[in-house]
C-alpha cells in the first residue's frame, strides 16, 4: 500500500518543530509500524535527508522503549499492543496517517518523535523499592507465604513497561497509572509493608515535583495502556497514601 | 602458544568457593569509600553487580545506551530462572544443577565455574523474593516451580511469561536504592566506545553522550563489561535492535582475549521471517513443541503449491505429510534439542519443502492435540459419543489454557489464526555463549577488567539450557563479581582518584573522535543497514547452525571484503554532536564486521560439532554431532590488528567430577 506520513520533525530539544508529510510505497501489510518507518528512514537516508529519530529496542512488546502518538492514540489504533507490535494491516491503501511524539511537559521532546521519560526513572529513585540489602543473606524465600491472590496481583501491577502512554493519553500528562502501579506492587507483598507510608508519599511528591498533572478518572489511561494495566491501582495508591497520612 | 590461567582455586569442588571466599583480601569500609567503579550494561549482570557493588561501598558509575537501566534486552527473557532449591523434594540438588548445567553444555564449560553458579543458584531466589519480585505462588502461599527442557526436576521459578522483565526490575528497584544513596550515578542514553589503560590496567573509559553527541572521559579503578551478547552480527536475531558487541570488541581490541565467538544457541521455534524488509525476530516459548508436531508436505509439488497460497495445508492428508522429526528420530519425535530441530527445518527448506512465502517456515501442528486433548475432556465431562466438532472444541480450549498468550502473539503478527491453520515456525539465532575470556575471578586477560553476564564466554560451554542465562547474570552480579572484584581492589587502596587528563585518556578519546569524524564525514552511497543486512546473511549461510571449512573460508573473505567496501562507501546523515542513531549503528556495524570474520576464523578451527555449532565434516555415519575429545578447550583469541591475524590460546577443560559421554537422540 501507498501511504501519506505527517510527521512531527524537531532537530532537538530548543529548536522549534514542524509537521512534514512524506510518501512511503509499497508497504506490505505483514510489516510492523517501526518496519514501516525503517522503510521511510531508508529512503531518507537514500536521498541525503536526515532519517526520522525514534525510540525502540527489543521490537517485542516488552522493553517499553517506542513511544508514537498515531492518528491521536498512543501506540496506535491497535488495543493491548506497543508500537512495535502494531502492524501495518491496521491501516488502509492511501491513509494519511498523523505521527507525533507522547506530548507531555514532564516529557521534554529530545528530537523528532523522541521524548526524555526520564521523570520515571526520577519517582522511582524515591522510592520504587524494597530496601534490602544485596548480600545474599536474606531468609528463605519460602519463609514469607504470600497468598496467590495477592502474588497475582502484584505481577499484574509489576508488568507495567514504563513506555508512558498513560501520561500520553491523559488531558492532563498525569502519571498515576504508572505510579499507582509502582505503588501496588509493594503494597501487594509483606516484603513492601515496613516502609509502605514513606514509599508513596515520596513517590508521589516527586510525581508532582515532575510536573505530571492530577487525575481526573477519564480512564484514557486504562485503555491506551498495552499491558492492560488497570485503574483499581490508582485507586490503591490513593489508598495507600490516605493511610500513610493518618 | 600459551597457556592460560584460570585461577581455579585448589581444594574439593564443593568447597572451592567458601575456601576462597575465607582467603581473599578484603577492603576495609572506610578505603571502599575512595574507589571507584565503572560498570557498562544495566541488565541482570550489569544491574545486579552496580547495586551491590553500591551497596558494599563503593562509588558506582554505570552506563547503557537505553534511557533507562528497565529497557536493557533482559527484560524479554520469557520462560524462567533455575535454582536448586529442591522446594519440590524430587531429588533436586547443587550437584545435580551442576551436572545438568555441564552436559547441557556438551562439556565445554569450566567445571569449578559452574559448580560456583549452581551453589549460588538458591541465594538468587531468595535475594529476588526479599526486592519483591513477584514469582507465581500456589494456593499455599509458597513458590510455584516448573520443569523446563533437559532436566528431570522442577527447578524453574517464573513469573508467568515474563520472568526476565520481574528479574530485571528487581535488579533495577536495588539499583534506584544506590541512586537514592547517591552511591550510583547512572549515565543512561550513553554508549562505551573505548576502554583506557593506564600502566596495563584498565582504569577508565571514553563514552558518548548520546543525546548532544559529547564524548567524555570517565576514570575508575576497576571496569565490568556487563554488554550482553552479540546475535545481531547476523542482523536478524531475536536480540534487542541496539544489543551490540562494541564494548566487548573494543577490549578485545585493548587486549582482552575473546572465547569461542563461534559458538551460538539458535532456537527452533520463532516465528519466520515474513519479507526482506523484516527487522528482527520473535522467540516463539519453546514448550510449544510439547504438544505441537513439526511437518513439511512429503512432495515439492504441494510444498510450491502452499507457498503460492494454491493450496491450503489443511488440505494435505496424514499421507501427504512429512513428520521428519518423528521419522528421524522416533525416540525423541518432535522434542529434540535445539540444535538438532533447528537444523533439521533448514535442511527442508533449504531442499525447497519450506510452507511460507520466503520458503523458510514449517509447520507446528496441534491439530492432533486438540483431538486427544479433546477425547480426553470428553471423558473427563462425561460427554457420550461427541461429535468431532465438540472434540476439537474441548480441545482448542485446553490448549488455549495452556499456551494462550503465545498463540495471541503469533496471531498478532502472521495475522493467521494457530487455532485453524498451523503455525509456522523457523529456526533463530538467540543467544551467543561465546564472549571475552575471564578467569575463576570473572576478570579478563587485561588488569582489572572485568566481563559479566552473557558478554563473558560464560560458565556454560556449548549449549546452555533454559532458563541458565538468567541465573548466570544475576549471579555474576550479585554473588560472584562483588567478591572477586575486592580481591584486586584490596591492592587499590593507595592509588587514589584516578586524573582523566593524561596522555592515555586523550589518546583513547582521539581515537574515538576521529573514528566518528570519518564516519560522519564519508558521504558514501550505502547506509548502513545495507552492509548490516549483507554481514548478516554471509553469517547465516555460511556461519549458521550447520557449517563446513570451505564455508567459512569464503566467508572470512567476503566479511573482510565487506569491511573494506564498508569504509569506502558507507553514507552516515546528520553530525557527530547531535542524536544520531545511524551514526550509533555505523559504529556498531564496524565492529560486528570485524567480530563476523573472527567468528568464521574461530569456527573453522573447531572441527567438531557440539551444541548449536555443527561441523558438517565431522558428524557420525547417521548424521549427528560427533564431539571429538581433542577439541575439548576453550579457544581464547588474541587480537594483532586484522581478526584474520589473531592469535589462538588454549584453555584445557578438564572435567574430574563429571564422566564424559555422547549424547544420542535415536
Amino acid at each position: 500500500m501507498n501511504l501519506t506520513l505527517k510527521i512531527w520533525r524537531q532537530k532537538d530539544s530548543k529548536s522549534k518543530g514542524q509537521m512534514v508529510d512524506y510518501k512511503v510505497t509499497e508497504i506490505s501489510e505483514h510489516m510492523s509500524f517501526l518496519e514501516m518507518m525503517d522503510v521511510l528512514n531508508e529512503q531518507l537516508i537514500n536521498n541525503g535527508d536526515s532519517p526520522v529519530a525514534f525510540d525502540h529496542d527489543c521490537r517485542e512488546g516488552i522493553c517499553g522503549s517506542c513511544s508514537m502518538y498515531i492518528n491521536g492514540e498512543a501506540h496506535g489504533p491497535d488495543r493491548g499492543v506497543t508500537t512495535c507490535q502494531l502492524h501495518m494491516r491496521m491501516f488502509k491503501d492511501g491513509d494519511v496517517i498523523t505521527i507525533e511524539p507522547f506530548r507531555a511537559k514532564a516529557f521534554p521532546v529530545l528530537k523528532d518523535l523522541s521524548v526524555d521519560r526520564s521523570a520515571f526513572d526520577r519517582i522511582q529513585h524515591a522510592g520504587g523499592y524494597i530496601s534490602v540489602n544485596t548480600s545474599g543473606n536474606t531468609q528463605d524465600a519460602n519463609a514469607t507465604l504470600i497468598s496467590k491472590h495477592n502474588a497475582d496481583l502484584a505481577m499484574d501491577a509489576a508488568t507495567c513497561i514504563g513506555c508512558g502512554a498513560c501520561v500520553a493519553s491523559c488531558k492532563n500528562s498525569s502519571a498515576m497509572l504508572f505510579v499507582g502501579a509502582k505503588v501496588s506492587q509493594y503494597a501487594l507483598l509483606p516484603q513492601g509493608q515496613v516502609e509502605a507510608a514513606d514509599r508513596v508519599k515520596n513517590m508521589v511528591a516527586q510525581m508532582d515535583l515532575e510536573g505530571f498533572g492530577n487525575c481526573t478518572n477519564t480512564g484514557a489511561c486504562e485503555v491506551e495502556c498495552p499491558k492492560g494495566i488497570s485503574l483499581e491501582n490508582i485507586a490503591r495508591m490513593n489508598r495507600e497514601l490516605l493511610k500513610a497520612n493518618f | 602458544m600459551s597457556v592460560l590461567d584460570s585461577k581455579v582455586p585448589k581444594g574439593s569442588l564443593k568447597d572451592k568457593w567458601t575456601d576462597y571466599k575465607d582467603h581473599i583480601d578484603l577492603v576495609n569500609p572506610a578505603n571502599k569509600r575512595n574507589i571507584d567503579i565503572i560498570v557498562v550494561g544495566t541488565g541482570l549482570a550489569g544491574g545486579s553487580a552496580a547495586a551491590t557493588l553500591a551497596e558494599l561501598g563503593y562509588n558506582v558509575k554505570t552506563f547503557c545506551y537505553q534511557d533507562s537501566p528497565r529497557r536493557a534486552h533482559s527484560i524479554a527473557a520469557q520462560g524462567g530462572i533455575n535454582a536448586a532449591k529442591n522446594y519440590q523434594g524430587d531429588g533436586d540438588s547443587t550437584y545435580r544443577l551442576f551436572y545438568d548445567t555441564v552436559k547441557g553444555g556438551d562439556y565445554r564449560s569450566r567445571e569449578a565455574n559452574v559448580y560456583r553458579l549452581a551453589e549460588v543458584s538458591t541465594n538468587i531466589i531468595d535475594q529476588c523474593v526479599a526486592q519483591g519480585v513477584p514469582f507465581a505462588r500456589d494456593y499455599g502461599g509458597l513458590l510455584d516451580n516448573r520443569s523446563f527442557g533437559g532436566v528431570l526436576v522442577s527447578r524453574t521459578f517464573y513469573a508467568k511469561g515474563q520472568t526476565g522483565q520481574q528479574l530485571l526490575l528487581g535488579a533495577y528497584s536495588a539499583m534506584n536504592r544506590q541512586i537514592a544513596r547517591g552511591k550510583i550515578t547512572p549515565f543512561n542514553r550513553h554508549e562505551m566506545l573505548d576502554v583506557v589503560k593506564v600502566n596495563g590496567k584498565a582504569r577508565g573509559i571514553i563514552a558518548r553522550d548520546l543525546v548532544t553527541g559529547k564524548l567524555e572521559r570517565h576514570s575508575a579503578h576497576a571496569v565490568v563489561i556487563a554488554s550482553g551478547g552479540y546475535g545481531n552480527v547476523y542482523f536478524l536475531s531475536t536480540n534487542a535492535m541496539g544489543s551490540n558487541a562494541t564494548a566487548a570488541w573494543k577490549i578485545h581490541k585493548k587486549g582482552a582475549f575473546f572465547a569461542n565467538p563461534c559458538y551460538t544457541q539458535i532456537h527452533p521455534t520463532c516465528i519466520p521471517r515474513s519479507g526482506d524488509y523484516q527487522s528482527k525476530l520473535t522467540l516463539m516459548s519453546e514448550s510449544l513443541r510439547n504438544d505441537g508436531r513439526i511437518w513439511v508436505p512429503k512432495s515439492l509439488e504441494d510444498a510450491k503449491a502452499i507457498r503460492e497460497g494454491k493450496k491450503k495445508p489443511t488440505e494435505l492428508t496424514e499421507e501427504q505429510r512429512d513428520y521428519y522429526l518423528e521419522r528421524k528420530y522416533p525416540a525423541f519425535g518432535n522434542l529434540v534439542p535445539r540444535d538438532v530441530a533447528s537444523r533439521a527445518a533448514k535442511e527442508l527448506c533449504d531442499a525447497g519443502y519450506g510452507v511460507n512465502a520466503t520458503g523458510e517456515a514449517v509447520y507446528l501442528d496441534f491439530a492432533s492435540s486438540f483431538e486427544r486433548y479433546g477425547k480426553e475432556q470428553a471423558k473427563i465431562h462425561g460427554i457420550e459419543n461427541p461429535s468431532s466438532e465438540k472434540i476439537i472444541e474441548l480441545g482448542r480450549a485446553l490448549v488455549k489454557s495452556k499456551y494462550g498468550n503465545l498463540f495471541q502473539m503469533y496471531e498478532k503478527i502472521v495475522d493467521q489464526d494457530p487455532y485453524k491453520t498451523p503455525m509456522m515456525i523457523y529456526p533463530a539465532v538467540h543467544y551467543t555463549m561465546g564472549g571475552t575470556w575471564v578467569d575463576y575471578n570473572l576478570m579478563t586477560t587485561v588488569e582489572g577488567l572485568y566481563s559479566i553476564g552473557e558478554s563473558n564466554f560464560s560458565d556454560h560451554g556449548a549449549n546452555r539450557l533454559g532458563a541458565s542465562a538468567l541465573m548466570q547474570g544475576l549471579a555474576d552480579g550479585y554473588f560472584v563479581l562483588p567478591y572477586t572484584i575486592g580481591d584486586y581492589l584490596s591492592h587499590e587502596i593507595r592509588t587514589g582518584k584516578i586524573p582523566t587528563d593524561t596522555p592515555e585518556f586523550e589518546e583513547a578519546e582521539k581515537e574515538v573522535k576521529d573514528k566518528i569524524d570519518f564516519l560522519v564525514n564519508n558521504k558514501g552511497a550505502h547506509s548502513v543497514d545495507y552492509y548490516h543486512k549483507k554481514l548478516g546473511k554471509i553469517m547465516w549461510d555460511k556461519c549458521g547452525m550447520s557449517r563446513n571449512a570451505e564455508g567459512l573460508k569464503q566467508a572470512m573473505a567476503e566479511i573482510k571484503a565487506l569491511r573494506e567496501d564498508f569504509y569506502k562507501n558507507v553514507s552516515v546523515p546528520g553530525g557527530a554532536y547531535e542524536m544520531n542513531a545511524e551514526l550509533e549503528k555505523a559504529g556498531r556495524v564496524a565492529d560486528f564486521l570485524e567480530l563476523g570474520e573472527l567468528f568464521a576464523k574461530d569456527a573453522l578451527v573447531r572441527e567438531e560439532s557440539a551444541g548449536g555449532h555443527f561441523r558438517e565434516e565431522y558428524q557420525t555415519e547417521d548424521g549427528e554431532a560427533q564431539r571429538r575429545t581433542e577439541f575439548q578447550f576453550v579457544s581464547a583469541w588474541e587480537y594483532k590488528g586484522e581478526p584474520a591475524d589473531a592469535v589462538l590460546h588454549k584453555e584445557e577443560l578438564v572435567y574430574e567430577n563429571i564422566e564424559v559421554k555422547e549424547r544420542s537422540y535415536k
